[in-house]
């Protein structure tokens, strides 16, 4: 059976050249970068032309590129280091649609007394610079904002948004793990930024975090001081050499682009179908899609069942059985929001664009057939209170069985 | 166990779900929401000789959800009402083998929307 695998945004295939890179240092750099002899200094020189490589791409010095274990390491080091580091400032701001990591990290400081601001987005999943703008205190640490969300792939406007920020005197930190060198970023205002590898056909377990000269941050991992003592641990030459290696992998950028483009204008042929979030601004392989009175994870599971990997934000989906806080903020209307689904394509969609959406046509029709919900544009308007006699059916089912 | 590993019985009966549809000459049917995850089923029985003659149901739901739907139309069909009126959600879970730990919140559906859909019959012909 072919496979297509269209979840490039939870992670990707490692990159055939980015691999034999790394397979070197496995198998003959594979010294300790902090030893002193000969295999020790093979590897550290392996370490260092990878973060020059990585410095040079991002237009920065070496040494102000910083190696750790990934995407959500990278982003708890910028707040929590800054934190750690700035003890007067109590005051953060970011936005409710921020990755996990940032805001497990900003609720732990919350909950060490810190003030919080979480920037709604609008109904495209777009933050309003001026709320930037009003949030700043005197006692402001940082403004935490991503660049490419995870989940519907707006990319903000992160240069207008750091530029705010440095007249205002405030550090500035970007969670850019879904557009690091896929979404081109000047640096010009930005503080600290945060990328990965296993999400651009690097390996798993490497990411970086640019900090700005001169932005000082106090390290969470001690030990032996490796990383300018700001990330402790043996250092991870083969992830850093393929982190490296990455930046020359061809994404088909303007392929995929176009390919994306034919595939929603195909699902939008779907009866019941909205595309989630704003369309200008948004990373170029993604598409999140909705589906009127049909559930995401069971949607996923037929695609599975055709070789077509990709997913969803639906609540029978997720470990909490909540739906996705991303398309709640977006204000997805309650008919949609269970439906949804993320595809974030790479080179397998290339040339596959009518299959995919013809097999997603089939899905959602075979799921449509199944569900109480018909969708028809009639019946949009009563949906609501449908959903509010349900909702009574259930509260009386309940009282029920709390009687028995 | 992952969220989708699912054994054969269930994935058989996602893919091909019995009794699904709408009955048209029902004599009651019942509507649903699972308050944890937003699932919701309709169930509709036809009643003769307080039996259950014929039952059908549409869920939007999870393949778990799907399944459990269908396998408690499976388990109700042929049943007297009093009978049927006892089939528990872990009667139907279990009639599937095992589901994923975290997937049982979704098969609590199934089994409430057929008793309330019996408790409606007997409610219309009162
Ligand atoms: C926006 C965003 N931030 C952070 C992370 C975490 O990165 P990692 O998996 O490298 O820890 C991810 C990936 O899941 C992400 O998409
Ligand atoms: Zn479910």
């Amino acid at each position: 059976m072919r496979g297509l695998y269209l979840d490039n945004a939870a992670t990707t295939r490692v990159d055939e050249n980015v691999a034999l890179s790394v397979n070197e240092v496995f198998l003959e750099s594979y010294g300790n970068a902090s030893s002193l002899h000969k295999v020790g200094r093979q590897a550290r020189m392996k370490l260092e032309d990878a973060r020059g490589k990585i410095a040079n791409y991002l237009g920065c010095k070496s040494k102000e590129v910083i190696f750790t274990s990934g995407g959500t390491e990278s982003n708890n080091l910028a707040i929590r280091g800054l934190a750690k580091a700035n003890p007067l400032k109590k005051h953060i701001i970011t936005s409710v649609i921020e990755h996990p990591c940032v805001l497990d990290a900003v609720r732990d400081l919350e909950s060490e007394g810190y003030e919080v601001d979480y920037l709604e987005v609008d109904s495209k999943g777009l933050i309003s610079l001026d709320d930037v703008e009003e949030k700043i205190r005197k006692d402001t640490l940082v403004v935490s904002i991503m660049h490419v969300n995870n989940e519907i792939g707006v990319v903000q406007d992160i240069e207008e948004i750091g530029r705010i920020c440095r007249m205002r005197g405030v550090y500035f930190h970007t969670d850019n793990v879904q557009g690091f060198l896929k979404k081109k970023l000047d640096l010009g205002f930005v503080d600290l930024m945060s990328g990965s590898g296993h999400k651009v056909q690097a390996p798993k377990g490497i990411g970086i975090l640019y900090v700005r000269e001169g932005v000082v941050i106090e390290p969470i991992v001690t030990g032996g001081g490796q990383e300018g003592g700001l990330r402790s641990g043996t250092e991870n030459v083969p992830g850093a050499v393929g982190l490296a290696a990455a930046i020359d992998v061809d994404f088909k950028l303007n392929k995929v682009l176009a390919s994306r483009d034919l595939i929603i204008a195909g699902l939008l042929k779907i009866p019941g179908a909205k595309i989630n979030g704003d369309m200008e601004h948004r990373v170029y392989n993604n598409i999140s899609v909705s589906f009127y009175g049909i559930e995401g994870e069971s949607l996923m599971m037929l695609l599975n069942e055709d070789g077509i990997y990709v997913s969803t934000g639906s609540a029978c989906a997720s470990s909490k059985l909540k739906e996705s806080y991303v398309l709640k903020a977006l204000k997805v209307d309650e008919m949609y929001i269970h439906g949804s689904l993320r595809l974030s394509l790479g080179a397998d969609a290339i040339g596959e664009e009518d299959y995919i959406v013809e097999k997603i046509r089939e899905s959602v029709l075979k799921l449509r057939e199944m569900s109480p919900f018909k969708f028809s544009e009639e019946n949009l308007k009563d949906v609501r209170d449908k959903k509010l006699e349900i909702r009574k059916e259930v509260l009386g089912n309940e009282e029920e069985q709390e009687d028995n | 166990m992952g969220n989708t590993d699912y054994n054969e019985a269930v994935m058989d009966h996602f893919r091909n779900p019995r009794n699904m549809g709408e009955l048209k000459d029902a004599d009651a049917e019942a509507t649903v929401g699972n308050p944890s995850c937003g699932d919701v089923m309709r169930i509709m029985i036809k009643v003769s000789d307080d039996k259950i003659a014929d039952i059908k149901f549409q869920t939007m739901g999870c393949a778990a959800a799907i399944a459990t739907s269908s396998m408690a139309t499976e388990l109700a069909k042929g049943k007297s009402l009093d009978e049927a009126e006892k089939i528990s959600n872990k009667d139907v879970s279990l009639a599937l083998g095992e589901l994923p730990p975290i997937k049982e919140h979704c098969s609590n559906l199934a089994a409430d929307a057929l008793r309330l859909a019996i408790a409606n019959f007997r409610k219309n012909k009162k």
